[in-house]
C-alpha cells in the first residue's frame, strides 16, 4: 500500500486516517474495544463520544466481538428473491450463530447487509469480506466446513464475474474495449485545460451517479476557484441497491477510473486524488491499488504527473464502512475526512467547500471512465454512439427475474423493451431502474427510451445503472417493504422527515400487509410520501420514497384489490385477536 | 456594507443586504418562518429539523440554509407549504415521547411552543412508542432522550474550555440519539452547562437542580403567542339563533383515562345550568345510563383503549353517535396510559401485580377471570379504533375549550379559543 505516498501530495490532518485506524482495530481483534476508542480519541484530541459516534455510524464496526469469521447475508430484493430465506437458515444452521451475533465460541459472527454489488450473482455473501456468490445450501455448508477445518479463506472464495453480456450493436463499444494506460493522458497538454472541459461539454457527458449534472460544469467551477490545492474525488461507493457497474468497471478497466482522475486534475490544477471504495468492494481494494502503482511506476501518477511539467498529483485509497448515505457526495466527503457520513447542507457546494473545506470535484467512477475514453478516442466517436441530446454510452446492471443478469453497455436511445429482450426478461411485471430510489416502470412502458433528456419523444428512461425486474409472482408490499427497511436504517438520522418518515413509512406498509388498511392509509401514504420528498435534506430521504408514489400510481389495481372498500365504514381496521394474544399468551 | 439587493416574500418586495439568512430577513419583516434548529450564532446553519421549508426560487427548500441575493423569490405562507411544515413538527411529537405535564422545560420549549402556534391538535403520524433509556449517569445533566429532535444544536455549540466536543450524535437512521460524555462534560462549568440547556430547543438536556429556576405560569412562551386569533375573542353569533335551539343529546364515556377531562367537563361553573337547557346526557357517567337506548347527537371520548372492552364500548359509541369528539391526549394519542407502551405487557402485568411495592409476598396473584376485560398488547388511540370526527387536545382540555367546541358542532356557533384558555402547562 502506498498512501504515504499520495499524502504527500496534501497535507492531510491525521483524523483523515480515522476510518483506516477502525478498520485496523476490527480486523484484528474483530471488534472495537474500548481502549481503542480511548487510543483514538487521544490521539486526534477529540473526545470519546465523538468516536464512539463514528463508529456506530458504520454497520461494519462492531463493538461486540463480531465472529473470527464474519458473515454478512446480502439482504437485498434481489437476494430475496434468490432464496435468502433458504440460505440465512443454512448459514445459521451449519454455523449455530443466530443473525446479529456469533456462535458461541466467536468463530463465526452472521449479519445481514444491504447490496452489495453482486445483484447478478445471488444470493452473494461476504465472509470477512471475501465474496461468495451464487450460494444454495450445500455450498454454505461446504463453505462452513472448509473454514471449520481451517483452509484459507482465499481458497475457496469466489471470484465474481464480470457478466458483460452487451456492449452495443457497433464494435468496439466505449467503456470496455482495450486500453493501453496513458493514451489519455498523452493528449492533455495539446488539449490544454480548456480543451479537455469543452470535449465534456461538447459530448454533453454528464453526472452518471444518477444526477446527470453536466460534468463540465463542474470542472469549470472547480477550474475557476482560487482556493489551492483542489481535490478530485472519485466516488466508488456504489450502494443503491441492483447496481454493480462501477464494481465492473473497476475490475476490467480499472486504468480508465484513474486516468479520468488524473485528466480531471489536469483540467481543474488538482494535487491530490480519492478515491471512497464501498468496504463491500474490499476485494478490489488490492486491484485498484496495484493500478494506481502502476501507474506511478510509469510515472503516470505523482510529481510530474505523465512526463507533465508543474503537474503534481497522486491518489489515495479510501475505504468506507459500510453506510449507503456515504455515497451522496458531502457525506462521502465527511466520511473520508474521517467523520460520521452525514451530508453538509448546501451552505456551500464541494467546488468551492469539499474534501477539508477544499474546491473538490467528486465523480462517479462512470463518469470519469467517460471522460477517459471522450479523450482517447475523440468527441466524435463518443457521438457516432446515441442520440442528439443523449450522445454516447449507459452502462447498466441488470438482474432479477431474466436469464441473463449482468452488464449491458447499451446506446441512449435504446427502449426499455429492447433490453428487457436482450437480456431475457422472465414475465417482467414490476420493473425498478435505478434502484429503490429510481421509477417503477412497467412492460406497458416497453417504447419508452433511455435518455438523459427528452428529444422526440414524450417520456424516457433517466437511468443511473441499475434494472431490477420483477415478474407477477413478486409481492409488491414484499418489495416495498424491504425499501423502506433499508431506508429507515441507512438514513442517516438528522433530518426529522427522512429519519421518522421511512419509519412512518413501513408501519403503514405493514398495516396494508396485515390487511387492515383502507384507502385513507393509501392516501396517506401518497401524502406523506411528498411531504418527505420536499422536505428531506438530501437525496436519500428526497427520494427514499420514489418507487412508493410511482407504485401507488402505477400499480392502483394491485392496492385497491388489498384494501377494504367501503368508504364509509366507521370503524378503522383493527385485529383484535393479534391485539390480545400477549395476553392470552401471558394468563397461560 | 454589504450589497443592496431585491427580493420578494409572498408576492412582497424587500430591500435587504445580500448574504444574509433568509429566516432573518423574513422575520424583520413580518413574515413568520417556522424554525426549530436555526441558531443566529452558528454558523454555518445545521439545517436539520426542515420546519423552515419555503418554496424558494419555485422549489422546496429550508430557509434557513439560504443566503439571500438578488431576484430570489420566496413563498412562505401558500397553503401546501403551511401544512408540510405542520406536518414536520407532528413528526417530533410522534417520534418522541412528550408528556409536557411532567417536562421541567413545558413553557420555555420551543417545540412545544411551535406546537401552539402552528396549531396543532393532533399528528397525523402514528405514535412510535420507542423504547429509550433516560441516561442519569452524567454528573451535571441528565439526557431525556425521549425529548430530543436531533436539532444538532448542542452537537455543534457545546464544547469544554480544552475545545472538545460534549455531545455527539450516536448510530443512525431511526436509531440515532445524541450521547453525552462522561468525561468532557463533567469539565463543563455551570455556565456552560446551563448555555447547553437553554441552547435545546426542547427538554432533553436538563442540568440538574436548575431547570425550574423559572416557575411554570412565568415562562418564555406562557403568556403570549404570534398568532392574532389566539388574541383576541371572536364574538359569539349565538344571540343570532332563531328562538330556542333543539335540544341534543350527548353521550360521553371514559376509557383508559383518569377522568380529568370529565371532571374538565363539569367545571363551568354557573354556565352548566345554561348547557343542561341545551342538552341531554344519554350514556355517560354523569347520568349512569349504562347502555345505548336511542341515538345521540355527538359522542364525547375520553381515554385510550387499553383491553377489548374499550374496543368494543368505543365501537358502540360510534354505531349510536352521529359525531364522535375524542377529548384529551389519553384519546388522542394514548397519553400517560400509553407509557406502557415501550414495555412488554407480560412485564407490565408482573410488575403491577406481583413486584410492585404494596403487593403483599407469597399473597400475589394476576387475576383473570373470563369476565375480565382482556389487555391489549399496547394502548391505542380512539382513531385507531373508529373514525374520530374532532380532536380537542389538552391534559385536560380546558372546560371553556371543550363547550365551545361542542357548541360549535351543535349549532354552528362562531368561537375563538383564548391562549389562555388553550395553553394549559
Ligand atoms: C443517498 C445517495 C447515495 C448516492 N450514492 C452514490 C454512489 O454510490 N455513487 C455515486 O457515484 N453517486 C452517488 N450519489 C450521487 C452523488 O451524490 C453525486 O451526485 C455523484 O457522486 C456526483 O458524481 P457524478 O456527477 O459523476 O454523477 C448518491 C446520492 C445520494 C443522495
Ligand atoms: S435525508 Fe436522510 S440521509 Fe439525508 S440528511 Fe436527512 S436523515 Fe440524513
Ligand atoms: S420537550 Fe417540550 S414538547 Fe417535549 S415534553 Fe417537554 S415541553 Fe413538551
Ligand atoms: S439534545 Fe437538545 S440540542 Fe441536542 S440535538 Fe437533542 S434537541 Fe437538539
Ligand atoms: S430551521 Fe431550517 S432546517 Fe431547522
Amino acid at each position: 500500500m502506498d498512501a504515504k505516498t499520495a499524502s504527500s501530495f496534501l497535507n492531510e490532518p491525521p483524523r483523515t486516517q480515522m476510518l483506516n485506524r477502525l478498520w485496523e482495530f476490527q480486523r484484528a481483534k474483530h471488534y472495537i474495544s474500548d481502549a481503542d476508542i480511548t487510543t483514538l480519541a487521544k490521539d486526534y484530541d477529540i473526545s470519546e463520544i465523538e468516536v464512539e459516534g463514528i463508529v456506530s455510524f458504520y454497520h461494519f464496526f462492531h463493538r461486540k466481538h463480531a465472529g473470527k469469521f464474519t458473515i454478512y447475508l446480502n439482504n437485498s430484493m434481489t437476494s430475496q428473491m434468490k432464496g435468502f430465506n433458504r440460505i440465512l437458515e443454512a448459514f445459521e444452521r451449519e454455523t449455530a450463530a443466530k443473525v446479529g451475533s456469533t456462535d458461541p465460541t466467536g468463530t463465526f459472527g452472521l449479519f445481514l447487509t444491504p447490496c452489495i454489488g453482486l445483484s447478478d450473482q445471488e444470493p452473494a455473501a461476504l465472509i470477512n469480506f471475501y465474496p461468495f456468490t451464487n450460494l444454495n445450501t450445500l455450498k454454505v455448508r461446504e463453505i462452513i466446513t472448509k473454514l471449520k477445518k481451517g483452509v484459507p479463506i482465499e481458497e475457496i472464495c469466489d471470484h465474481p464475474k464480470e457478466n458483460i453480456h452487451y456492449t452495443t450493436d457497433k464494435q468496439p463499444g466505449i467503456f470496455f474495449s482495450d486500453f493501453k494506460s496513458g493514451s489519455a493522458i498523452s493528449k492533455l497538454v495539446a488539449l490544454q485545460k480548456v480543451g479537455v472541459i469543452n470535449k465534456l461539454k461538447n459530448t454533453r457527458l454528464s453526472g452518471r451517479g444518477g444526477a446527470f449534472y453536466p460534468t463540465w460544469m463542474k470542472w469549470q467551477a472547480a477550474a475557476d476557484e482560487e482556493t489551492t490545492p483542489k481535490v478530485v474525488v472519485c466516488n466508488a461507493d456504489e450502494g443503491e441497491p441492483g447496481t454493480f457497474k462501477d464494481r465492473v468497471l473497476m475490475q476490467k478497466v480499472p486504468e480508465t477510473v484513474i486516468e479520468g482522475m488524473i485528466a480531471c486534475a489536469y483540467a481543474i490544477g488538482a494535487s491530490f486524488g480519492l478515491i471512497y471504495l464501498r468496504s463491500e468492494y474490499t476485494w478490489l481494494h488490492d486491484k485498484v491499488e496495484k493500478a494506481l502503482q502502476k501507474y506511478r511506476d510509469k510515472g503516470l501518477l505523482g510529481n510530474s504527473c505523465g512526463g507533465i511539467t508543474n503537474f503534481n498529483f497522486d491518489i489515495r485509497l479510501q475505504l468506507g464502512a459500510g453506510s449507503y448515505v456515504c455515497g451522496e457526495e458531502t457525506a462521502l466527503l465527511e466520511s473520508a475526512e474521517g467523520k460520521r457520513g452525514e451530508p453538509r447542507t448546501r451552505w456551500f457546494y464541494p467546488v468551492q467547500k469539499g474534501y477539508l473545506n477544499l474546491p473538490t470535484v467528486v465523480n462517479n467512477v462512470e463518469t470519469f471512465c467517460a471522460a477517459t475514453r471522450i479523450i482517447q478516442y475523440g468527441e466524435d466517436h463518443f457521438r457516432s454512439y446515441g442520440i442528439e441530446k443523449s450522445p454516447g454510452t449507459k452502462i447498466i446492471s441488470v438482474s432479477g427475474d431474466c436469464k441473463y443478469p449482468g452488464i449491458y453497455e447499451i446506446e441512449w436511445g435504446m427502449t426499455l423493451g429492447d433490453l428487457l429482450d436482450k437480456c431475457g426478461a422472465e414475465e417482467p411485471y414490476y420493473i425498478q431502474e435505478s434502484g429503490p430510489s429510481g421509477t417503477v416502470l412497467t412492460v406497458d412502458e416497453a417504447d419508452t427510451p433511455f435518455a438523459m433528456f427528452a428529444e422526440f419523444f414524450t417520456q424516457h428512461i433517466r437511468c443511473g445503472g441499475a434494472l431490477t425486474i420483477f415478474n407477477k409472482n413478486r409481492d409488491i408490499l414484499d418489495i416495498l417493504l424491504n425499501y423502506a427497511d433499508f431506508y429507515k436504517q441507512e438514513s442517516c438520522g438528522i433530518c426529522t422527515p427522512c429519519r421518522a418518515g421511512n419509519y412512518f413509512i413501513e408501519r403503514k406498509l405493514e398495516r396494508i400487509k396485515n390487511g387492515l388498511a383502507s384507502d385513507d392509509d393509501i392516501e396517506e401514504l401518497n401524502q406523506w410520501s411528498l411531504i418527505m420528498r420536499h422536505t428531506s435534506r438530501c437525496g436519500l430521504g428526497k427520494t427514499a420514497t420514489n418507487s412508493l408514489i410511482n407504485t401507488l400510481e402505477k400499480f392502483s389495481d394491485y392496492f385497491e384489490s388489498i384494501i377494504q372498500q367501503d368508504k364509509s365504514a366507521l370503524n378503522v381496521g383493527f385485529d383484535m385477536e393479534a391485539a390480545i394474544r400477549d395476553y392470552e399468551e401471558f394468563k397461560n | 456594507m454589504a450589497k443592496l439587493i431585491n427580493i420578494t416574500i409572498d408576492g412582497r418586495n424587500i430591500l435587504t443586504e445580500e448574504g444574509r439568512n433568509l429566516v432573518d430577513v423574513a422575520k424583520e419583516n413580518g413574515f413568520f418562518i417556522p424554525s426549530l434548529c436555526y441558531f443566529e450564532s452558528i454558523e454555518s446553519p445545521l439545517g436539520t429539523c426542515r420546519t423552515c421549508t419555503c418554496r424558494i426560487n419555485g422549489k422546496f427548500g429550508p430557509a434557513c440554509t439560504e443566503k439571500v441575493r438578488e431576484g430570489l423569490t420566496v413563498e412562505v405562507n401558500a397553503p401546501d407549504l403551511k401544512d408540510m411544515r405542520k406536518a414536520l413538527v407532528e413528526m417530533m411529537f410522534a417520534e418522541g415521547n412528550h408528556i409536557c405535564p411532567s417536562c421541567e422545560k413545558s413553557g420555555n420549549c420551543d417545540l412545544q411552543h411551535m406546537g401552539y402556534e402552528l396549531g396543532i391538535a393532533i399528528s397525523r403520524f402514528p405514535h412510535l412508542f420507542k423504547d429509550r433509556l433516560i441516561d442519569y449517569d452524567a454528573k451535571r445533566m441528565i439526557m431525556e432522550h425521549n425529548r430530543c429532535i436531533k436539532c444538532m444544536r448542542c452537537v455543534v455549540e457545546i464544547k469544554n474550555d480544552d475545545g472538545k466536543n460534549v455531545f455527539s450524535y450516536q448510530n443512525r437512521g431511526n436509531e440515532t440519539y445524541v450521547g453525552i460524555d462522561y468525561n468532557e462534560e463533567k469539565k463543563l462549568t455551570r455556565e456552560q452547562a446551563i448555555h447547553a440547556m437553554n441552547i435545546c430547543p426542547t427538554g432533553a438536556i436538563i442540568v440538574r437542580g436548575e431547570s425550574y429556576g423559572m416557575p411554570f405560569g412565568f415562562r418564555k412562551f406562557d403568556k403570549s403567542s404570534t398568532r392574532p386569533d389566539y388574541n383576541t375573542p371572536v364574538k359569539s353569533n349565538n344571540n343570532k339563533r332563531k328562538g330556542k335551539p333543539k335540544k341534543k343529546t350527548i353521550a360521553t364515556v371514559s376509557l383508559a383515562g383518569c377522568f380529568g377531562c370529565h371532571m374538565s367537563l363539569l367545571d363551568i361553573d354557573t354556565e352548566l345550568l345554561d348547557i343542561v337547557e341545551l342538552v341531554s346526557f344519554h350514556k355517560s357517567p354523569i347520568t349512569d345510563i349504562k347502555k345505548f337506548s336511542k341515538r345521540c347527537d355527538v359522542g364525547i371520548v375520553e381515554g385510550s383503549v387499553c383491553n377489548d372492552e374499550n374496543v368494543e364500548t368505543l365501537r358502540a359509541f360510534r354505531e349510536q353517535c352521529d359525531l364522535l369528539v375524542a377529548v384529551g391526549e389519553c384519546a388522542i394519542w394514548g397519553g400517560l396510559p400509553s407509557m406502557r407502551n415501550s414495555i412488554p405487557l407480560a412485564e407490565c402485568m408482573e410488575e403491577a401485580y406481583l413486584n410492585c411495592v404494596t403487593s403483599e409476598e407469597g399473597n400475589t396473584i394476576i387475576p383473570y377471570h373470563k369476565d375480565l376485560p382482556k389487555m391489549l398488547d399496547r394502548v391505542y388511540e380512539s382513531r385507531e379504533i373508529v373514525k374520530i370526527d374532532y380532536f380537542i387536545p389538552g391534559c385536560p382540555p380546558d372546560a371553556q375549550h371543550i363547550w365551545k367546541a361542542v357548541k360549535n358542532l351543535l349549532w354552528d356557533e362562531n368561537y375563538s379559543i383564548l391562549y389562555s384558555e388553550f395553553k394549559y402547562d
